[in-house]
């Protein structure tokens, strides 16, 4: 009974993870490489799962509306980098704030505008829809252990993108040196609108595929953007690897507090204390990991840049 | 305020494979100029930054009129009188150049934590100020914003403000560096009339200014010390030859 | 002007803003708009609270993104009180200033060893703990907050229900904290923070303690703001977790960026400007969060220095 329950909740943990990861790896990138703070990097991930829920209602199929979610989501953060973000990237960090805070407003007030201020449906594939039993007395839903698939096979493709190939090698040499990218010739403006593309693309898959199973809804960016921020602040700022180890600890944290740590408390502390303390010390868990990374590792577990 | 004495014991750094300083000992006596020269690279900045707290050591000590301060903060070794200049400019570049020297007087006399009295209002700091200015000989400039100097008055001011903090012991890592010859000469003055009222270890590559100036000379190359006496000593040493002007052995 | 660093003050400005200041609610009164009364109360709160993150984020070089966290615990602390049954507010407002410095004190402590981007984000997760523990604690109210029983006591004879006597104090507390941050950064810990914010390595080699003159300032941000939530629970009469929500602590900021950072009214500007600019929009348009966001990034785009430093280069223009 507690190990289904541990199994299940590590899967959770891993799931939420790799969605995480999928939102953080595009921010680390353009952290990374143009030294840019883009708190905008939530709302692309609003406008994937609208997107999404859009198509999905009107052809029925999953596939398509994901798939279309992330071409449109990326083409829009082309176009975003092309008409705005290049103008930022030498802007002080203050600036940039401001300019993607106001970007927040806009996008959200665009959607409400669009889509309405109620949360939207956007529901899984009929396929999916129910429980699976791949061990005896163990049932996962299958949506989710689809997610976890999807999920495990992007990363593993952008890890060996960025790890293993030419376009890849000169991300990493942005990442780590602009100064010296610039001098080898890698033509930064095009590497970046086409990096931001992709991250946008990547946010938009993330929010078709969450949209399932959280609401799809204005402001839905906001706290999933903190928690991207969390992750590649813990693995290092501009790190691809660091971003997924980050969001695989993050999630695994973070859930398994959630499961856990009230009942532990129960153990330990009288149950009034416990009920009230539970949840907090769950929720700040993952805020509780980060301050600590930083403190003892003030550039992160696996800092970018020499 | 008498110039204290400096004794480096077995100082080594490392940076990566790279071992910057290696094993280094050096005396300053109290008042003298002692000069520290050596090739591009051989770890003189390193040195000034192991001695000043700006880098940590990895071996070896420093003592400072006896006292141990190998492991002591940068600031809490200035305040025990070590100053020291940067070989790049290191101002207030958003300040003016009285401005700049305020802030190290203020420094000098312990204040930080005044939150009401205006510092601008202050005429015994600010005459300290002035009294740099003079000595530095930026009057005419006392308004201009440090990030508008030439790069000659930016070294004038670098050695200002390690001179209106109350250092008593001067660590200058090339302070004529990238001057034409007739500011470079000015500087060389203003530190000769240093002599003797600080205890100084200069860093320099002009070996003329260096043979004029210094009451004693280290040479350190690949991070070693591989000599120290006065001039003519150091100018005759074989090994000098060598390894610092390049010279081949007949 | 004897020093750059010297902010020096201009009676006549200060004395036709004081004038401006304290006869405006009576103005309104005879044109019978009473409503904008409590909105300027609450942008004199909100100029109060972004000029000390002005301190942090302007004088200090700290780019703080939790400022939200500060005004929270002080709005918490004046709402807490009440329920126990403390009204007097010489009492609850020096606590909830207590009460931030306190809490300044810890995330400072921490939060300092590190810079840079670094440090925008460990002081926002900060601020989220802050945030997810307010919300999980059932005796602060959790997700649905305190409401305040009346407002604070402050003289016998002086009601805070009243929101003209409300306006009064709002405009006493903004005009005093202003007043001691002029004075703040004139002075010597004023200097030596600005100084550690344009090169901290050579104040440290010229002897400050950067990080303790960093955390002083912290400190004393963190003590303004808390004054700010206990003004801010007063005017409201509602506390709720939104109030440290990091969108708060952004906003903070945008109103510091948006007035200028390192300018003295820098804060206040942009209180002023982003609070009107969204009440005049939402007059217009429920969807007056775009008009907000088209404004503010136009702003980025053509003044980056901020409204104040926008200002200030017109000045300079016109007198050259
Ligand atoms: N921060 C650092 N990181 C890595 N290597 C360094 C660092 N500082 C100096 N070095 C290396 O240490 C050696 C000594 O440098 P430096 O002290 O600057 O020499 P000098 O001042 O005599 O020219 C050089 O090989 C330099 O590349
Ligand atoms: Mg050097």
């Amino acid at each position: 009974m507690t190990l289904i329950l541990f199994v299940e909740q590590c899967l959770n943990g891993v799931q939420l993870g790799l969605m995480l990861f999928l939102l953080a790896a595009g921010l680390t990138l353009v952290f990374g490489i143009m030294d840019m703070i883009n708190l905008a990097h939530g709302s692309l991930y609003m406008i994937g799962a609208y997107l999404a829920a859009t198509v999905i209602e009107a052809t029925g199929s999953f596939l398509l509306g994901a798939g279309a979610a992330m071409i449109g989501t990326g083409l829009i953060g082309a176009a975003l980098e092309v008409s705005l973000f290049r103008q930022l990237y030498r802007r002080s960090h203050l600036n940039q704030v401001l300019a993607t805070f106001a970007l927040i407003l806009i996008a959200n007030e665009t959607v409400r505008m669009i889509w309405g201020a109620q949360p939207i449906l956007l529901n899984m594939p009929e396929a999916l829809a129910g429980p699976v039993e791949p061990v005896e007395g163990f049932r996962y839903p299958a949506y989710r252990l689809a997610v976890i698939a999807v999920g495990a096979a992007v990363a593993l493709l952008l890890y060996v993108m960025v790890v293993h190939t030419r376009l890849g090698m000169r991300v990493r040499a942005g990442a780590s040196d602009r100064d010296m990218a610039n001098v080898m010739g890698v033509d930064t403006r095009r590497l970046f609108t086409l990096v931001f593309a992709i991250g946008a693309g990547l946010c938009a898959l993330a929010g078709a595929m969450l949209g399932p199973i959280l609401a799809v809804q204005v402001g839905m960016g906001e706290n999933i953007l903190i928690l991207a921020f969390v992750v590649i602040v813990i693995g290092g700022i501009g790190s691809i690897r660091g971003a997924l180890v980050g969001a695989l600890l993050v999630g695994l944290i973070d859930t398994a507090g959630r499961a856990f740590l009230p009942g532990l408390l129960r153990h330990v502390f009288p149950p009034t204390i416990a009920s009230e303390a539970g949840p907090a010390l769950a929720s700040i868990l993952i805020y509780v990991l980060m301050a600590s990374v930083l403190y003892f590792r003030p550039r992160g577990l696996f800092p970018a840049r020499g | 305020m008498s110039a204290p004495s400096l004794a480096i014991s077995g100082l080594s750094k490392r940076f990566g494979g790279v071992v910057a300083v290696d094993a280094v000992e050096l005396q300053l006596q109290s008042g003298e100029l002692h000069a520290l020269i050596g090739p591009n690279g051989a770890g003189k900045t390193t040195l000034v930054q192991l001695l000043s707290g700006a880098e940590r050591v990895d071996a070896g000590s420093i003592h400072l009129d006896g006292r141990d301060i190998t492991h002591v903060a940068m600031h809490q070794r200035a305040g025990l009188g070590l100053g020291r200049s940067y070989q790049i400019s290191s101002v207030f570049a958003a300040f003016s150049v009285l401005d700049n020297l305020a802030l190290a007087a203020q420094a000098r006399a312990r204040r930080r934590w005044g939150c009401w009295a205006p510092v601008a209002a202050d005429a015994v700091l600010f005459a300290a100020a002035r009294g740099t200015l003079d000595a530095i000989g930026l009057s005419a400039r006392a308004e201009t914003p440090a990030g508008a100097l030439a790069h000659g008055e930016r070294r004038q001011l670098e050695l200002g403000l390690a001179l209106a903090s109350g250092a008593s012991m001067l660590l200058l890592d090339e302070p004529m560096a990238g001057m034409a010859a007739a500011e470079a000469e000015r500087m060389l003055a203003l530190i000769a009339s240093l002599r003797g009222k600080f205890t100084i270890l200069l860093v320099e590559h002009d070996m003329d200014a260096v043979f004029r100036l210094a009451d004693r000379i280290t040479v350190l190359v690949y991070g070693r010390v591989i000599a120290t006496g006065g001039a003519e000593d150091i100018r005759r040493h074989p090994d000098v030859r060598r390894a610092y002007l390049g010279e081949d052995q007949p | 002007m004897t020093s750059a660093l010297h902010v020096s003050a201009r009676p006549g400005f200060a004395l036709a803003g004081a004038i401006l200041l304290l006869v405006l609610p009576l103005g309104l009164l005879a044109v019978d708009q009473p409503f904008y009364i409590v909105l300027a109360s609450r942008i004199l709160v909100f100029a109060l609270i972004a000029s000390s993150l002005n301190l942090l984020i302007g004088y200090g070089g700290m780019i703080s993104f939790g400022h939200a966290a500060f005004v929270g615990i002080g709005a918490y602390t004046v709402a807490g009180l009440m329920q126990a049954g403390i009204v007097s507010a010489w009492l609850a407002w020096p606590i909830a200033m207590l009460a931030g410095a306190v809490l300044a004190l810890g995330i400072g402590w921490i939060s300092l060893r590190t810079s840079g981007v670094y440090f925008i984000m460990i002081t926002l997760a900060f601020a989220q703990m802050a945030y997810y523990a307010i919300i999980s604690l059932k005796l602060l109210g959790g997700d649905d907050g305190l409401s305040l029983g009346g407002r604070s006591a402050l003289l016998p004879g002086i009601d805070l229900k009243a929101d003209l006597s409300f306006y009064y104090v709002a405009l006493a507390c903004f005009a005093a904290s202003l007043a001691f941050l002029h004075r703040l950064i004139n002075a010597e810990l004023g200097r030596a923070l600005q100084g550690v914010r344009d090169n901290e390595t050579r104040m440290e080699a010229l002897g400050f303690p950067t990080y303790r003159i960093k955390l002083a300032a912290f400190i004393i941000a963190g003590a303004l703001a808390g004054l700010g939530g206990a003004l801010l629970a007063n005017l409201t009469g509602l506390v709720s977790p939104s109030l440290l929500h990091w969108t708060q602590s952004g906003a903070l900021m945008i109103m510091v960026i948006l007035g200028g950072a390192g300018r003295l009214l820098g804060g206040a500007i942009g209180a002023a400007v982003l609070l009107i600019i969204e009440e005049v929009l939402r007059d217009y348009t429920i969807h007056w969060q775009l008009g907000v966001g088209v404004v503010l990034l136009a702003i980025v785009l053509f003044a980056p220095s901020g409204l104040a430093g926008g200002l200030a280069g017109l000045r300079q223009r016109r007198q050259a």
